[in-house]
């Protein structure tokens, strides 16, 4: 919340309500989608917020919920099949329940966002320039020269050479990692306060990973925004975030400073997720440990802690807790950490059993 | 492009070519002879006026010369027998004389041509801008009440068999109660109100009858476009609802309609037999059949030919049309 941006009208309007709250606040966030076989929980009681300046990780596996709730900031979700209670405040705007007109001012512009597949995310049928342009003139006045222009200072800006040629290119004739910092520029071309980026890296390969991620960095610190790292890669949460959120079957399992949660984890799966990263320095013999089991299904929830089925360490909790009680999100012994986990002394667990296998 | 148009040219010409073999070939190793059904129609048919027949039509010339003499005739005209003494110059490009009228197939080509067009043109423009606009709608409303009715009425009115359809038509609305004025063609440039007023029904019907394949092939296309990747990126950057579902999802949805729309074109342009025999238009369909009920042979020749060019042309326009809709596919 210390950066301050120059004063455009938005950078004035972020920076008052950044006066009292962050810039994205999630509270209580619950998405539900009816569907003919019942209900499917996707997002339940999730609460994080993220300041300007700062970099929120989101791990987890899919069907975690972690694309579900990003993609409600922006309002993605079809009214009609959806049911969403909680509140998100973009910048101090309400998104839950605000309307399509409403919402149209705070995408591209207070909150932009990249996917995944740079490739499926871009039109085939127009060129790249076009549709920067389209995001430009969406929520600016000028005329297509001045966005042209636009267009070619933010291709440059994010690393695509001779830019004033490739603007005319079509998404076909970009690389993949091209097509992302294409991606990128399109977003940030209104200067949103806040970028969700949902796995920007996953399509991509690792060397172009890497850039892509410097590229994000970069232009956080061009445009002091808030960003949102959606992934399952803790590798890139260690690179990029300042905290994590590991979510879990629709819920917020583990929550702290990306320091903490990569070396203190408090919660099974975590440490699970920490077990199944494969480590190339160390003795590349060493078989990864994958956690047992399969997702649970959004559906029909597993009743108490949501991992139960898959989780190792169940035994320790006394009288089953662990299937008949959901854990609170509660303080872990680090401060900010919060943790929804029924063991008593879950560092003490870590420290002793699970660390070795981990590391 | 260019080099890709003309390698495609060729290969459409050596296309037209082996198809106007077959036909020859078909109607030659067939069992049906052309003098005997004239012949028998006069009555007395003695088997030296067959005879007389069969030299006259050039029956009697084994199949490979006769091709030989239609594909002189085709590029630099022909002489054609008629009759003992009698010779008819038949100039270039001469498709030969009809066994039945004596008239040259490419005066009656271009005399029942402008109908089947007009019929085509208008009709298949009808069921395209119907058809797709209720997909779209359906896909824009999908899973509404709506949709669902759109989806199952279109279901049971393209279950009717369509010559049903134009049967009923012309029974009920023309016949029976007079609610449209009388079918058939009259020249466009003779009297277009006439013109207009001739094909009416027919056009209505073509369009009817057609739209629900185009509603549910064009939301089925619009309903898949819907879920792609850039359909949810033009939301995210804040586009109108309307705007993301015109400009960028119809803009990639209209793309295989278009392509079943050239095929079903060429098919229309070859001859709607149906529409012209039930609402008396005199257009090609109506001819080739007749062509085909009296073995004359020119006839058959000629409307499968000009099909088969018609259906060779619309494959090259779309997949020129593609080209310019989907940048991906730039033709080297």
């Amino acid at each position: 919340m210390t950066e301050v941006l120059e004063g455009t009208q938005q950078g004035a309007q972020a920076r008052s309500s950044s006066d009292t709250e962050p810039f994205l606040v999630v509270e209580d966030l619950t998405v539900q989608f009816p569907t003919h076989d019942g209900l499917v929980q996707a997002v339940s009681d999730l609460s994080y917020s993220v300041g300007l300046g700062e970099t929120l990780g989101i791990v987890g596996e899919s069907g975690s919920g972690k694309s579900v709730s990003s993609m409600a900031v922006l309002g993605l979700h079809d009214e009609k099949r959806t049911r969403m209670t909680g509140s998100i405040r973009v910048g101090g705007k309400e998104v839950v329940g605000a309307g399509d007109h409403a919402m149209r001012k705070i995408r591209g512009n207070d909150a932009a966002m990249i996917f995944q597949d740079p490739l499926t995310a871009l039109h085939p049928f127009y060129t790249i320039g076009a549709q920067i342009v389209e995001a430009y003139r969406l929520h600016n006045e000028g005329n297509k020269r001045t966005a042209k222009r636009r267009a070619v200072e933010m291709l440059d800006l994010v690393g695509i050479p001779q830019p004033d040629r490739r603007v005319d290119d079509f998404p076909h004739q970009f690389s993949g990692g091209m097509r992302q910092r294409a991606m990128i520029a399109m977003a940030m071309v209104n200067n949103p306060k806040l970028l969700i980026a949902d796995e920007p890296t996953t399509a991509l390969d690792v060397t172009v990973q890497a850039q892509i991620l410097d590229l994000i960095q970069k232009m956080q610190k061009e445009f002091g925004s808030a960003v949102v790292m959606i992934t399952h890669d803790l590798g890139v949460i260690a690179e990029i975030a300042d905290e994590v959120l590991v979510m879990y079957g629709g819920r917020a399992v583990e929550k702290g400073s990306c320091k903490q949660i990569l070396t203190h984890p408090e919660m099974p799966y975590t440490w699970g997720l920490l077990g199944s990263i494969a480590d190339v320095t160390g003795d590349t013999s060493k078989p990864l440990v994958p956690i047992p089991g399969t997702p649970p299904s959004l559906l029909n929830p597993p009743t108490g802690c949501a991992f139960h089925p898959r989780c190792v360490h169940k035994d320790k909790v006394p009288d089953g807790r662990c299937n008949s009680e959901l854990p609170e999100l509660r303080p872990g012994i680090y401060a900010n950490h919060l943790t929804r986990c029924h063991l008593p002394d879950p560092d003490a667990i870590y420290e002793s059993e699970v660390k070795e296998v981990v590391m | 492009m260019f080099g890709y148009i003309v390698r495609r040219l060729v290969a459409s010409v050596l296309v037209v070519v082996v198809i106007s073999m077959i036909v020859f070939a078909l109607f030659f190793l067939g069992p049906s002879n052309p003098a005997a059904v004239i012949c028998n129609a006069n009555g007395r048919c003695t088997p030296e006026r067959q005879a007389t027949l069969e030299h006259a039509l050039g029956l009697d010339q084994s199949v490979i010369p006769q091709y030989g003499e239609f594909v002189k005739g085709v590029f630099v005209g022909r002489t054609i027998s008629v009759g003992p003494g009698a010779d008819y110059d038949c100039g270039a490009p001469c498709l030969g004389i009809s066994f039945r009228s004596k008239l040259e197939i490419t005066e009656l080509l271009k005399d029942k041509y402008p109908a089947t067009l007009s019929l085509a043109v208008v009709g298949g423009s009808l069921y395209l801008l119907i058809g797709s606009t209720l997909g779209i709608l359906a896909a824009k409303y999908r899973g509404s009440a709506t949709d669902r009715i759109l989806v199952s009425s279109s279901l049971v009115f393209s279950s009717i068999p369509y010559y049903l359809v134009a049967l009923l038509a012309w029974l009920f609305l023309y016949n029976e109660y007079r609610l449209f004025p009388e079918t058939g063609y009259f020249a466009v440039t003779d009297n277009p109100v006439k013109w207009a007023s001739g094909l009416l029904l027919p056009w209505l019907v073509l369009g009817f009858a057609q739209s629900p394949q185009y509603a549910r092939f064009g939301r089925g296309s619009m309903v898949e476009t819907l879920s792609e990747d850039f359909i949810r990126t033009a939301s995210a950057k804040g586009l109108p609802r309307n705007k993301v579902l015109f400009k960028h999802g119809l803009r990639a949805a209209i793309v295989p309609i278009v392509t079943i729309f050239g095929l079903d074109m060429a098919f229309l342009l070859a001859g709607t037999v149906f529409t012209e025999e039930i609402f008396d238009i005199d257009g090609i369909g109506a001819w080739g059949l007749d062509g085909i009920r009296l073995l004359d042979f020119p006839v058959i020749a000629a409307t499968v030919l000009v099909g088969a060019i018609l259906v060779v042309v619309a494959n090259l326009v779309v997949d020129i049309a593609y080209s310019f809709l989907d940048p991906r596919v730039r033709l080297a």
